[in-house]
């Protein structure tokens, strides 16, 4: 893709400052969203445009919006910010290079959700980019764009930033909602649904910041350019996160239905020291781990073609394993990811992760057996489809994927001959 | 003492949330406290209960919470290495090893000035960019990324003259 739709500012220098963004036509998304549009205008643009959620889950955006209870406010949107998915790292490079196209997606999400007060919450490790956005919204303020009587109609905004502490869970939308009302970051039982009775029990609207920094583009330039960007049902620019055993790691905006061979090979160089290629996860450490075959490699990124291939495109995070790893070794790691990660409050996801962390060091260091392989992979199955959230599912995902698909990698340590 | 020396700080804290729901102010409180006391002791939980109308139980439950929140002292400088899969596959396992060795201390465990506490920790949103790790002292956190275990260690250094600057 010659132009950059999300990572603007790797085209126009200096995008961070918001003289420059607005020169650049910055918030004339938010000027025409506000000045010329009701809120259920705004809704049927970004449904028409097709703009599905970047966090992980592809819900299409303007019909969660739609499903906001009537008539009930204070309304609130919170901006997800809390990017902890291994191998994601998107958000970020949004926030630090262009925070105010992703600031401006906020307001109009707010415009359209006819919401007064929104939140970032941003993962506490943000430390320095939540102070800079604190320091921006004033900017903004400064310059009219948020607070009172918006391009001087009755329209008014709050943006607040909520720092949270270190937790994985508060990425998922419940939990992040408990967060911010100043509780354990654990899941909620749904229905309700955060559209329903969210934060504070009000209708709450929660979107990645990827999705929001789509919403400019999509005002101004229009639902029917967006489509012609990406695949009929997936459209639109994603940023994939590359890493791991790549020449070229990092984020790559492209056209969704790019395929994995082009991000890995064309865009990250391959893999590196005359390694080859053994697998990828196509969806940081939540995603199940495939064996690096000409028909997965030449798999279209889309929500629907990485779905028939029995993974997920999730948040668009790959990683790249070469021939050199042990997949007992890359199942400790997600295991002991997700074992420190798991909130407790599900008895599957929080014994289960403990027990397969505990199997896969035991396999891992040539103390396990057969059975232990076989038994990593039921207790990963009696995690599934248990639990009040997707973490414990996550966890599974990588384990019983790298048994199915490198079977021979366990059963060599199950028989200590590594 | 929270309440009095810091009362513009934490207003303007509370002003973030609605007056109903300032239970929401836990966290940032939390992270003030930590400035203040260099982690976050017993009498804090119940100065922030206090303000806030909730339980000491309840703001101490947060600190074993969220990962970033400390109920003892460490290091003045905690080092805070990913080591989850993406960076592990750059290496940066063997860097905190090397890291730590060259301190002379276990991962986890602080130098004899008590002035740094290495610790391996989840992933930081950085994958592209290891070996990498954020330092966290009472002030907040920020990113060193592309490391080696010798640009580490001058930072490392950096960190200790400023201390002895004070």
């Amino acid at each position: 893709m010659a132009e950059h739709i999300l990572l603007r500012h790797r085209d126009i220098p200096g995008l961070d400052e918001l003289d420059v963004y607005l020169k650049h036509g910055g918030f004339e998304g938010l000027r025409k969203a506000v000045t010329k549009m009701s809120a259920q205008q705004v809704i049927d643009e970004v449904k028409a445009s097709g703009l599905r959620g970047r966090g992980g889950a592809g819900f299409p955006a303007g019909l969660k919006w739609s499903f906001l209870t009537p008539g009930v406010f204070p309304r609130y949107v919170v901006a997800n910010a809390d990017e902890s998915e291994p191998g994601t790292f998107k958000d970020r490079e949004i926030l630090e290079s262009n925070p105010y196209q992703f600031l401006e997606g906020l307001a109009i999400c707010a415009y359209a959700a006819q919401v007064r007060t929104a939140y970032v919450y941003c993962r506490g490790e943000f430390w320095d980019l939540a102070q800079a956005l604190e320091w921006r919204i004033d900017q903004l303020h400064q310059q009219g764009l948020l607070g009172e009587q918006l391009f001087g109609t009755k329209y008014a905004l709050e943006i607040h930033v909520h720092l949270g502490a270190g937790a994985y869970i508060c990425g998922e939308e419940t939990a992040l909602l408990d967060s911010l009302e100043g509780k354990l970051g654990q899941p909620r039982l749904r229905p309700p649904f955060p559209a329903a009775a969210g934060l504070y029990g009000k209708p709450t609207v929660i979107n990645n910041v990827e999705t929001l920094t789509n919403l400019p583009p999509v005002l101004t330039r229009g639902a029917a350019w967006y489509k012609t960007i990406g695949t009929e049902k997936s459209p639109g620019p994603k940023i994939f996160c590359l890493s791991g055993c790549v020449v070229r790691p990092g984020n790559y905006e492209l056209p969704l239905g790019t395929t994995f061979r082009e991000l890995v090979f064309d865009r990250g160089g391959g893999v590196p020291s005359g390694r080859r290629i053994k697998a990828i996860l196509p969806a940081g450490a939540s995603s199940t781990i495939l064996a690096a075959t000409d028909a997965v490699l030449d798999t279209p990124m889309d929500y629907e073609s990485v779905a028939a291939i029995g993974s997920t495109l999730g948040s668009a995070s790959v990683i790249v394993l070469d021939d050199s790893v042990d997949m007992t070794w890359a199942v400790l790691k997600t295991s002991r990811f997700f074992k420190h990660e798991s909130c407790g409050k599900c008895t599957p996801c929080r014994e289960g992760t403990y027990w397969m962390l505990h199997i896969a060091e035991r396999l891992h260091a040539g103390r396990g057996s057969r059975q232990d392989v076989a038994l990593l992979e039921t207790v990963a199955r009696q995690i599934q489809g248990k639990c009040l959230c997707a973490l414990g599912e996550f966890s599974t995902m990588p384990v019983v994927s790298a048994v199915q698909n490198f079977r021979a990698d366990f059963e060599q340590h199950a028989a200590g001959e590594r | 003492m929270l309440a009095e020396t810091y009362r513009s700080e934490i207003e303007a804290i509370l002003a973030k949330y609605p007056p109903e729901h300032k239970r929401s102010a836990v966290m940032p409180l939390l992270y003030l406290a930590q400035r203040v006391y260099g982690h976050v002791p017993p009498q804090a939980l119940d100065e922030i209960a206090a303000l806030l109308d909730i339980s000491s139980t309840q703001v101490g439950s947060l600190v074993g919470f969220y990962s970033l929140y400390y109920d003892r002292p460490g290091g003045k400088y905690r080092v805070q290495i990913c080591t989850d899969l993406p960076c592990a596959l750059r290496g940066a396992e063997a860097f905190a090893r090397e890291l730590c060795r060259r301190l002379g201390i276990e991962l986890g465990g602080t130098t004899a000035d008590g002035l740094i506490t290495v610790e391996a920790v989840m992933c930081l949103a950085a994958c592209d960019r290891a070996p990498m790790f954020q330092v966290q002292d009472a002030e907040g956190i920020h990113y060193h990324e592309n490391q080696t275990v010798d640009s580490a260690l001058a930072l490392i250094e950096m960190l200790r003259q400023g201390v002895r600057r004070g």
